[in-house]
């Protein structure tokens, strides 16, 4: 039989299977009027070789083999049969020292990257004595105001034998030039010198809201580090394009890719508008992706992603190195899936999606903890989740295979549909300029707050269901649960410590190397080597930053809702 | 709190975002749904200090003073916002906190003056039937 004639034989068998399928249902009626993901895309009874065949799937042009173009299938050719995914919890509290602590405990227990937590104040460019900083130090991370803290922070770990990744991104140029620093004293070649820095402003501005300048000086200051990391610092990635943030402030599954996706685009011209090589800054760009709970969305979505991104940087940008082509991609559970009710439930919550993202291919996994909607994970509740990715590596058998989903008529065709809306966003966001311009007229904030807004009517009305929330409910809710307690006598500890080095270090040289800073911010030269000097002077993240602040001034934003 | 809106005064609610915090996903939310219950709603944006938190609830004449928190910081700040709402005269309001709450600050923030706390989970008509049984009724 001839192609054409096979799909004609199908489609005749499957008018049958639906005749007989209404049969069923008039016994058996759907349990709700519509089936849709999470992010409210219809989803079929079941797929064919029909639906392939009318979106015109091709194996070699749409999925190849993992390790080549595309990378449908994932970026490395033997995938975790060669090596599994990075496991790297994210960690930060209260003081450096405390935080040291933690780190110690997941290195002896079998993590491999370190991943640090900032407090409120260091995201937001302020040392702890700040007045505006009252009540945030050490709370939701670890307190950093100037390179004496950074040096606490790492501590006994040697760092030309670990990859570390700091989620920091207004002031993150500093946070890097500390940690460049540190890696520095203790004698670290540059080339050995690894990790990611998340560097990303533009999703600060759409969704996480942690900023310090305006959003075009911003932007110059995050290709700065991409320019100066390329020529220095070869293998730190310099910039993580989050996706997290955009899905977690409450995009669907289609706007977190879009969006991060054209977030990466607009870093990329600004890099080539200066004259860079695509090849010489693209292999270095990495990506980090939220994975919620709807499973087989989650997993289309990591495998477009990587499609997406594969063929902008080919056939966009004309990228010729593979590295170029590659999304690299670190993944995070869903911090919002999480639930304050019967909260031993988030660690089984978690396993579906970690096994979503390790489904879909992801080079490097945070699991969250069952208290974090509670508070800062305990020990204990680190422990399970890190155990919860050791459990799928090692007695799932899920990592013995590569994209294992591949070919399924379903996770094909919603592949494409996540890869086809995803580029429709794309498509209006350059029309309207690209992101930055986007950004600066509020079009992915508005869609972001929109798709938040419809999803919580949805719960309201239970047209989503979350156990122990809006379904399953306790009458007598057990909420007790042992949860990590900040005090505030970091913040007093953190302030005395800050004035104890304002008085030891070299006044004079503090001020020098804070005027060069000035001068060369005003000249518009790239800031990596007067941040440099200035933070191995001591001088601290807020002296910087609001150096800075006094050249590019400050943003702030509508209180739009 | 115990005189009741009469039914052609509009209720005034100011969402507000103390601190650095940057989570406005559940402000905006509930911004909406008050706005959809027929309140008349402000919401003051982001990194507020208290200062500016009162100074719009007053400049605004509310009745509801809603505080959303996700960072931890809520024992720092609402008795601070809480005080200066006194201070400038506004000793009627409703005072609501959103957020993030860990049980044992449950007690300290209402003897600083919360009225109400909500943690995830709230669902958005307890809110807004919570502001139309507590808000304060003004002459």
């Amino acid at each position: 039989m001839s192609d054409a004639q096979e799909i004609a034989k199908l489609k005749a068998e499957l008018e049958g299977f639906k005749k007989r399928l209404a049969e069923t249902e008039k016994k058996v009626p759907p349990r709700p009027e519509r089936f849709t993901t999470l992010s409210d895309m219809e989803v079929p009874l079941l797929s064919t070789p029909l639906d392939l065949e009318s979106e015109g799937f091709d194996y070699l042009r749409d999925l190849g083999f993992p390790g080549e173009y595309p990378f449908t299938r994932g970026v490395q050719r033997n995938m975790y049969r060669g090596k599994l995914w990075t496991m790297r919890q994210f960690a930060g509290f209260s003081s450096a020292a405390e935080t040291n602590k933690r780190f110690k405990l997941l290195l002896a227990n079998g993590q491999m990257g370190l991943s640090t937590a900032f407090d409120m104040p260091t995201l937001m460019g302020y040392d702890a004595d700040s007045p505006r900083s009252k009540g945030e130090v050490g709370k939701c991370g670890v307190a950093v105001s100037s390179l004496e803290d950074m040096e606490e922070l790492f501590a006994g770990i040697d760092l030309g034998n670990i990859t570390t990744s700091m989620t920091i991104n207004g002031p993150a140029i500093v946070i890097l030039m500390m940690y460049y620093a540190v890696a520095e004293k203790n004698g670290v070649p540059r080339e050995k010198v690894r990790g990611t820095l998340q560097n990303d402003i533009l999703k600060e501005y759409i969704a996480q809201k942690e900023w310090l300048f305006p959003v075009k000086p911003a932007v110059e200051l995050v290709i700065d580090t991409i320019e100066y990391g390329a020529k220095n610092y070869p293998n730190w990635n310099t910039v993580s394009i989050s996706g997290y943030h955009i899905r977690e402030a409450g995009a669907t599954a289609v706007q977190e890719l879009a969006f991060t996706l054209a977030d990466g685009l607009a870093y990329v011209e600004r890099c080539l508008a200066r004259g860079m090589d695509i090849d010489s800054f693209a292999p270095r760009l990495s990506f980090f992706l939220d994975v919620h709970n709807d499973f087989f969305e989650e997993v289309a979505k990591f495998r477009a992603a990587r499609r997406v991104w594969a063929r902008l940087m080919k056939e966009r940008y004309k990228a010729k190195d593979p590295k170029s082509w590659m999304l690299r991609t670190h993944a995070q559970t869903a911090g919002v899936s999480l639930t304050a009710q019967q909260p031993y439930n988030n660690i089984v919550r978690v396993a579906v999606q970690a096994l979503a993202a390790v489904m879909g291919g992801t080079n490097s996994l945070h699991t969250n903890s069952m208290d974090e909607t509670l508070a800062l994970p305990t020990d204990e509740a680190v422990m399970i989740a890190l155990r919860t990715q050791q459990v799928i590596a090692e007695e799932s058998g899920v990592a013995n295979v590569v994209d294992p989903f591949g070919g399924s008529y379903f996770m094909e065709s919603l592949t494409n549909r996540v890869e086809r809306e995803t580029l429709d966003y794309i498509r209006r966001i350059d029309e309207m300029g690209g992101m930055i311009a986007a950004v600066e007229r509020g079009f992915p904030q508005a869609e972001i707050a929109n798709s938040a807004y419809h999803f919580q009517r949805q719960l309201e009305a239970k047209e989503k269901v979350m156990v122990g929330v809006n379904k399953f409910v306790e009458a007598e809710e057990k909420r007790k649960m042992e949860t990590l307690y900040i005090d505030r006598s970091i913040e007093k500890r953190q302030i005395e410590k800050i004035a104890a080095l304002k008085k030891r270090r070299n006044a004079d040289a503090v001020r020098k190397a804070l005027d060069a800073v000035r001068e060369d911010a005003k000249a518009g030269k790239n800031m990596c080597p007067t941040i440099f000097a200035a933070v191995k002077e001591y001088a601290t993240l807020q002296e910087i930053c609001d150096t800075l602040r006094g050249v590019y001034g400050v943003y702030s934003e509508a209180g739009s809702f | 709190m115990t005189n009741k809106p009469t039914a052609n005064e509009k209720i005034r609610v100011l969402v507000a975002k103390p601190g650095l915090d940057g989570h406005d996903r559940g402000a905006k939310v509930i911004a909406r749904a008050l706005r959809d219950a027929g309140f008349e709603v402000v919401y003051t944006g982001l990194h507020q200090t208290p200062e500016m938190v009162v100074r719009a609830a007053i400049d605004e004449d509310v009745h509801v003073v809603g505080l959303s928190i996700l960072s931890g910081a809520h024992n720092a700040l609402v008795p601070e916002i809480v005080d200066g709402l006194k201070k400038e005269g506004l000793d009627d309001a409703l005072i609501l906190v959103g957020g993030i709450i860990p049980d044992e600050d449950f007690e300290p923030l209402k003897k600083a003056g919360a009225h109400l706390i909500f943690t995830p989970g709230a669902s958005l008509q307890e809110i807004v039937d919570a502001i139309k049984t507590n808000a304060p009724k003004r002459a």
